[in-house]
């Protein structure tokens, strides 16, 4: 069974299917499909939809939902993002699921609503107060806003962690077949943690507050040791056409979009160039960029001043500047041509 | 000694570190009042089980070491938000929102405001005390004036501070809240009538009826710098001159109780069935078609766009549409790139389109110097054409407005544009396909599907009949 829908319609569908109980959303474009949407399908299957008075309020709503096992979501994009960080930390603190999608456009401030990938960072290193980790999606097709989506909830309840689908304009706004789920995701079990509103989770506790100093310690490590597991566990990533590639494009997103058609064109024209996509920004898909690295040049392509090139760097203990960075800021796509221009240099 | 066990209440506070059955908070402190007061009342009503306290940020942080239900501690400022989700996704819990002055009525207040009005069922007990007593006694927004605090040393002046805020009086302007009351637990008269009112928030929610505010003055001696009896005078005597007592509204009886939700499909049965349509599968030969599609917005430009790609799902190739959105939608001008591929798609842009759609002028002025050779660019008939396409790119003018308005409908300019791509055959799918996405872009105005086929079919007719040579 196929549709054809935005991305944005695809997170929703996707949201649905994975068992998602409420949207708590505010309108922000490039990212207001996702409520309307939501707004449109949440109550047609018995959900919950709610437009919120402002994302601060979306966020601590995800909050609620969850404090008591119930799956839940919101969508924005950059300045609403930035709204959330604080709620993400406590979501990360509480350890609570909840899942975020975030359409990005371009910054910083109130910038303009295309397409951009300067919000890397923020979702990757996260902006929110504390140490703490979300886990972060990468899709790059509508048929993965949907199939992420998914799949943030089930990682989502499976480490009691927020989750951030990063996405950006074109993403979002961009229609494309979509396979529809083959069924719904199993319910999650939460009444060992969550306070349900029942006589079995009476005695359950949702806080993120531990004055005593040594149990706050204990807390964080706990939580970091809950990262190492998530980093050794939920890599994700795609090598599209790396087998016998003398260069490896890095690229996530939209730009893995854009470098998929450079990688085409170039292979037409005998260059051995392929493409290595990360679909989890965090965990970094260090083992997979360690393999695909091994021996060839590396070319980093983002929408943003290589915040995703410093992750690439990173994981390879390299110096940044050490990689060719193709970019653009402000809400201009980089171009086939362009990758391509900058492949042929670089053979 | 026996030890009177508190009802509500657990037996003893573990949460705190140690098995004490003492309280956190200060001597002469009205919270423990207030505590006991809501503890004995959820006990009474055997609503325990069902119960979840949003837990706040200030004095009342660790009301989750006494309050024997389900606890949930928000974020300052958060508590209705929070509240107001687990209302939204329990609904047959008892939802109850304990927050001090700074919590709901600065920080939170537009969250306070917001839930009130959308008539959240939740219960708030609202303490107000006059200050920020757990980070020591700095102003808060129901200080009164003249009111020395930590941040109004010379005491609060209205012309700087503004006035105290009075909460109840605020939320009565709103339509929603079932029952709005403020009291007091400065004396035994008073505990009285604060208990009373905490049992009705309460019972307005086991009724479903909706938003129930209790606004509670309660004594702070420790940053009042007054003697317990002397802070509870204070509140008597001081507080309530600007916060009087009283009930602000009670609609309890007349209004009804929340219905329990009608069953619905799942998202299976909601998005299933129709007609099953295959996911594409590689096919190198087809290659990849670029096409743009620009004008004016209200030209049918992006449905144009849509019924393209829908065509392409039809028969399993892969498509993708992007649209120009934003501000530019509302700018006047309106563009969307499809591309049509038998392999998986990459960029949806198409900076450099193999067939562009062009409804006005600006539009071929701005996108077709990009059509590279061997392009087509299919233009209305009413563009005036200064600059001749680029060589080896063949242009087509088409009276799609002229047509479309001859076939009775002026505004399917783009079923006629639709037509023309079919028989130029420049998109790669088959005109039967194209029509049936043709068809199913008027599925929510079925009376359009024959008027649009039929003008498809004329416009067909007209392309044979006019470019055949």
């Amino acid at each position: 069974m196929t549709k054809f829908v935005k991305g944005n319609e695809a997170v929703v569908i996707g949201a649905l299917y994975a068992g998602c109980d409420a949207f708590f959303g505010y309108p922000i474009t490039p990212a207001s499909e996702v409520a309307q949407m939501a707004a449109l399908y949440f109550p047609s299957v018995g959900k919950e939809f709610l437009q919120a008075e402002c994302e601060t309020s979306s966020i601590n709503m995800v909050y609620g939902a969850a404090s008591t096992g119930k799956l839940s979501m919101t969508a924005t994009s950059g300045p609403g993002m930035s709204l959330m960080q604080e709620g993400i930390s406590y979501l990360a603190g509480a350890e609570l699921p909840g899942v975020i999608v975030t359409v990005q456009r371009a910054g910083p401030g109130l910038g303009n609503v295309y397409p951009e990938q300067g919000d890397y960072n923020q979702a990757v290193k996260g902006g929110g107060h504390g140490n703490y980790h979300c886990l972060v999606l990468a899709p790059g097709n509508v048929q993965e806003m949907c199939d992420l989506t998914m799949k943030a909830f089930e990682l989502s309840f499976k480490y009691r962690n927020p989750v951030i689908v990063i996405a950006d304009a074109v993403l979002g706004q961009m229609m494309e077949t979509l396979r529809l789920p083959e069924k719904e995701s199993p319910r999650p079990d939460t009444s060992a943690w969550a306070a349900e509103g029942n006589a079995k989770t009476r005695g359950n506790l949702i806080t993120s507050i531990f004055l005593n100093a040594p149990q706050q310690e204990e807390h964080n490590i706990h939580l970091q040791a809950k990262y190492r597991k998530i980093e050794a566990a939920e890599q994700m990533a795609e090598c599209y056409r790396t087998d016998d590639a003398e260069i490896v494009l890095c690229a996530y997103g939209t730009s893995s979009r854009i470098c998929r058609s450079a990688v085409d064109a170039l292979r037409e024209g005998g260059v051995k160039v392929g493409m290595f996509r990360p679909q989890t920004l965090y965990p970094f898909p260090e083992k997979a960029l360690a393999e695909v690295a091994e021996g060839r040049k590396l070319m980093v392509v983002e929408m943003s001043a290589g915040q995703f090139r410093d992750d690439i760097a990173l994981h390879l203990g390299r110096r940044a500047e050490t990689i060719p960075l193709v970019n653009r800021m402000g809400g201009i796509l980089v171009t086939v041509e362009q990758v391509i221009d900058a492949v042929k240099g670089l053979a | 000694m026996a030890v009177i066990k508190a009802k509500g209440f657990y037996d003893t506070f573990d949460r705190s570190g140690t098995p004490t059955r003492d309280t956190h908070y200060c001597p002469g402190c009205g919270h423990g009042i207030i505590h006991k007061l809501l503890c004995e009342a959820m006990a009474d009503m055997g609503i325990q089980d069902r119960t979840v306290i949003v837990n706040p940020i200030g004095c009342a942080v660790f009301g989750y070491y006494y309050w024997d239900v389900g606890n949930v501690g928000a974020a300052h400022g958060r508590a209705q938000s929070v509240a107001t989700a687990i209302n939204r996704t329990r609904p047959d819990s008892i939802v109850i929102s304990y927050q001090g002055d700074g919590d709901l009525a600065a920080i939170g207040f537009n969250a306070t405001f917001q839930a009130a009005n959308r008539g959240e069922h939740v219960a708030t007990f609202f303490v107000n005390n006059s200050t920020y007593g757990m980070t020591g006694g700095q102003m808060a927004p129901t200080t009164l004036l003249g009111q020395k605090t930590k941040t109004t040393p010379f005491g609060r002046a209205a012309d700087h501070e503004g006035y105290p805020l009075c909460v109840c009086e605020a939320l009565n302007q709103l339509k929603a809240p079932v029952y709005i009351a403020r009291v007091s637990v400065a004396d035994t008269k008073r505990i009285m009538e604060a208990k009373k009112a905490i049992r009705k928030a309460l019972e307005i929610q086991v009724q479903k009826k909706g938003f129930a505010f209790v606004e509670i003055l309660s004594p702070c001696p420790t940053n009042l710098g007054l003697d317990p009896l002397k802070a509870a005078q204070w509140e008597i005597e001081q507080s309530e001159q600007i916060f009087p007592l009283g009930t602000f509204r009670d609609i309890s009886a007349e209004a009804e109780s929340r219905k329990d939700p009608e069953p619905k499909p799942t998202p299976s049965e909601f998005f299933g069935g129709g007609t099953d349509v295959k996911a594409p599968e590689p096919d190198y030969a087809f290659g990849t078609k670029h096409i743009k599609i620009a004008g004016f917005g209200g030209q049918g430009i992006l449905s144009l766009g849509l019924a393209i790609a829908e065509a392409a799902r039809y028969s399993a190739r892969y498509s993708s549409w992007f649209p120009s959105y934003g501000p530019e939608q509302r700018g006047g001008s309106s563009s969307c790139n499809v591309i049509v591929s038998g392999t998986p798609i990459g960029s949806p842009d198409a900076p450099q389109p193999d067939v562009l759609v062009c409804m006005n002028r600006p539009s071929y002025d701005r996108f077709a110097k990009d059509v590279p050779k061997g392009g087509v660019i299919l233009c209305d008939a009413t563009v005036e054409i200064t600059e001749q396409p680029p060589e080896g790119v063949k242009l087509f003018m088409m009276p799609s407005l002229k047509l479309a308005t001859e076939f009775g409908v002026p505004k399917a300019t783009n079923t006629v544009m639709l037509a023309a791509l079919a028989h130029l055959g420049v998109t790669g799918l088959a005109t039967e396909q194209l029509l049936n996405a043709l068809d199913d872009s008027f599925k929510k105005k079925p009376k359009l599907i024959p008027i649009n086929r039929d003008i498809f079919q004329k416009a067909y007719a007209w392309c044979e009949a006019n470019w055949k040579a």
